[in-house]
């Protein structure tokens, strides 16, 4: 009793002196505010923002509420996180192998590219992916073709538009595509556990996910036109390419300087999670008669998986927050849009502040759920 | 026993009378003015480097018509117009800056607009610029008027500006589908403009003006002649400090009325023997017109001698550097311009 008692005081007082400070500030904040006649409320929400936004997922112009303005940055804040995340995954994992390679030059090489991109500051990155690499891009009326159909110019990269027709129908082909080739799976796993029979699942998978969405343009339900871009003149000297979709330069920056400063963690968690098995675990694989294909996917990935993923959680997390970086070189991110031009307009710099910061825990606890939940998934389970 | 509480009662009285005559006498005295004088300097906030306004030379002085207002509130406060510390700031930065009271008088070519007055907190003195909303583009470009933008443009500006606003209302009244790129601070948006990013760059025209001697080739970029908004452009203060308010207004209308009156930094001393009682006013030879604000008489004398009128201001950051020569809306009254502030007596 007198022990619990004794435990339960600093906790308490603990708890008392956090209430205290949080109140504190609440009330100072308050009082400070009432002084200067600033009022608190979110109903400037649904004010009309009346500013445009250079580039959005969505459609919006001044027209509509801030809260869609909010909108229009949270995606484009979400776009630039999920591209930046695929690309350093993939170039991570490259590096990260190709530093173990026995290769003399692929060895150092990757090693060089770990030790510059992660030393220097990644807003320095971004400025010079922007300012300086993309700066030296041509003009729209100098642009030679990239790909035939696609042009890379000061102003953008210009793509060709898919314009498609029913394209609600195309995804729910896409997603009966997955859920058979999860049955698949499930079934050739059964298959192999009770009679030892391996199924070609890679190809059937493939398969599935050509079949399905083929039978919709077959039969007509789906139809897809392309519009390409072709360059318009705005005045003597100033071009545009019309038609096609523009991907901001701005966009290209910061996806390249994230995913390229983000993939020399990554790279170093993959050597990290490969170097931590033991030599003796390939060797034992080997002496049971498996190829050295199914070692790696069988043996060595499953338990390296383990190393890799909790570190690697971090620096997604970590591109993710350091995406909001954008607001330097103009990208219509979150902060730039809500946080800069929103707060600006309205000067509600508390609540706009607050809802900025609750969104970005939100996000980096929906990645860390996700991370977890795969974590767990792989872990050892105990039998 | 009863004898002594009385007198107590008295003498606490007394007192409690004494106090209150005390405190009322000083309540003309400013929060904002007592902790200014007891740090010895205004903080003022502002831009990041606008030639003409605010911009800090290679050694860090500053010089220009905002700074030279915070000079003037220096002057009028502290008795001399060194005793400024410059705060340069975004527009991003500027409000939230002035409210949370890391500064006390904003400087910063800021846009004067009911919603920025009435609802963040902030008060807007006066006007110390007239200026309106356009655009520069290449001449290479051939456009030589607004009306000449096709849809597909693209306008570089600076982030949490009313240029961002008008620039709205401007192309959705002519019905042309723009592409805003709006940066941070103003070295970038001019550094993207330069490289061919945008079409066209827009901000008030002083600013125009003034960030165009910044590009690689000045002469190879126009202002085009239109105008798209109005932007009195003015100091802006804390809301809650009505006499702190009162001493920034009135450090800028004196400015305006020295010039009114042909009072300069150079004769301002012998102004004092002048037949004319306003002039007299102004130099502090006659009347109590500091006592108001809890200063000095010589408050306004301070300012004329040490920072000098409003025409000697325009003249030395903004005329003189070439970035406006023609005074525009920006004369006296008097000689066809709209500068016209009410009288100090």
């Amino acid at each position: 009793m007198n022990y619990r008692i004794k435990s339960i005081i600093p906790q308490l007082l603990t708890l008392l002196f956090v209430l205290a400070v949080i109140g504190f500030f609440t009330i100072n904040a308050q009082l400070n505010m009432e002084e200067r006649g600033i009022d608190f409320g979110y109903g400037f929400l649904n004010q009309e923002s009346s500013f445009d936004v250079q580039f959005s997922l969505i459609e919006y112009d001044g027209s509509h509420s801030y809260a869609k303005a909010y909108l229009v940055g949270l995606l484009n804040t979400i776009l630039v996180s999920v591209l930046g995340i695929i690309f350093c995954t993939i170039i991570g994992v490259i590096v990260g192998i190709a530093r173990l390679s026995p290769n003399y030059l692929i060895r150092n090489t990757a090693a060089w590219y770990v030790e510059f991109f992660r030393n220097v500051p990644l807003l320095l990155q971004i400025f010079f992916w922007y300012y300086a690499a993309l700066r030296a891009l041509p003009l729209p009326e100098n642009t030679e073709p990239l790909f035939g159909v696609t042009y890379l110019t000061v102003k953008g990269y210009y793509i060709p538009r898919l314009l498609w027709e029913n394209f609600d129908i195309f995804i729910y082909s896409i997603l009966a595509s997955i859920i058979s080739i999860v049955f698949i799976r499930n079934y050739a796993r059964k298959l192999q556990e009770e009679k030892g029979q391996q199924l070609p699942v890679l190809l059937i998978s493939v398969g599935l996910l050509l079949i399905f969405p083929a039978i919709t343009f077959i039969t007509g339900m789906v139809q897809l036109d392309v519009t390409f871009p072709v360059l318009k003149q705005l005045s003597k000297t100033s071009f545009i390419y019309a038609e096609g979709i523009s991907v901001p330069p701005e966009l290209i920056a910061l996806v390249l300087a994230l995913s390229l400063y983000t993939a020399t963690f990554v790279a170093e968690c993959v050597r990290a999670g490969i170097q931590g098995i033991s030599k003796g675990q390939k060797e034992a694989a080997a002496s049971v008669g498996l190829t050295p294909n199914q070692i790696l996917k069988l043996v060595i990935m499953p338990q390296a998986l383990r190393i890799i993923i909790p570190p690697t959680t971090n620096q997604y997390l970590n591109l993710t927050k350091n995406s909001s970086l954008a607001a330097a070189i103009a990208y219509p991110d979150l902060v730039l849009v809500f946080a800069g031009t929103a707060l600006m307009q309205t000067g509600r710099a508390i609540e706009i502040v607050s809802i900025t910061m609750l969104t970005y825990l939100t996000l980096s606890l929906s990645i860390s759920i996700l991370m977890n939940w795969y974590n767990k998934k792989i872990a050892i389970k105990e039998k | 026993m009863l004898r002594t509480l009385k007198a107590l009662v008295y003498l606490l009285t007394s007192i409690a009378l004494l106090v209150s005559f005390e405190t009322s006498a000083f309540a003309k005295k400013s929060k904002t003015l007592k902790k200014t004088q007891k740090m010895g300097f205004v903080r003022c906030g502002v831009s990041q480097g606008l030639p003409g306004f605010s911009n800090a030379d290679a050694s860090g002085n500053w010089t220009g018509v905002d700074v030279d207002l915070c000079r003037a509130v220096a002057a009028a406060t502290l008795g001399d117009s060194g005793k400024v510390k410059f705060f340069p700031l975004s527009a991003k930065e500027r409000f939230t800056a002035l409210t949370s009271g890391e500064i006390d008088v904003l400087s910063r070519n800021t846009t004067w607009t009911l919603s920025r007055d009435a609802d963040i907190g902030l008060t807007f003195v006066g006007v110390n610029f007239y200026d309106g909303q356009g655009f520069m583009v290449r001449k290479s470009s051939g456009i030589t008027s607004v009306n000449q933008f096709k849809a597909g443009v693209s306008a570089c500006t600076n982030l949490g500006t009313t240029t961002e606003l008008n620039m709205r209302d401007f192309f959705n009244s002519k019905g042309i589908k723009y592409e805003p790129v709006t940066f941070e601070k103003a070295d970038e948006v001019v550094a993207a403009y330069d490289a061919g990013r945008c079409d066209t760059y827009t901000t008030d025209k002083s600013g125009l003006a003034a960030q165009r001697i910044k590009l690689s080739k000045p002469n190879d970029h126009i202002v085009l002649p239109e105008t798209i908004s109005k932007e009195p452009l003015g100091p802006v203060v804390r809301q809650g400090d009505p006499v702190w308010e009162d001493i920034v207004r009135w450090s800028l209308n004196v400015m305006i009325e020295a010039e009114e009156y042909g009072i300069t930094s150079a004769n301002a001393d012998s102004m004092k023997s002048s037949e004319n009682p306003a002039v007299k006013r102004l130099v502090g030879a006659e009347g109590e017109l500091g006592a108001a604000f809890g200063l000095d008489n010589d408050w306004s004398l301070r300012i004329i001698k040490q920072v000098g009128n409003y025409g000697e201001s325009y003249k030395r950051n903004i005329a003189d550097t070439g970035i406006l020569p023609d005074r525009g809306p920006n004369q006296l009254w008097t000689k066809g311009g709209i500068l016209y502030v009410p009288p100090a007596r």
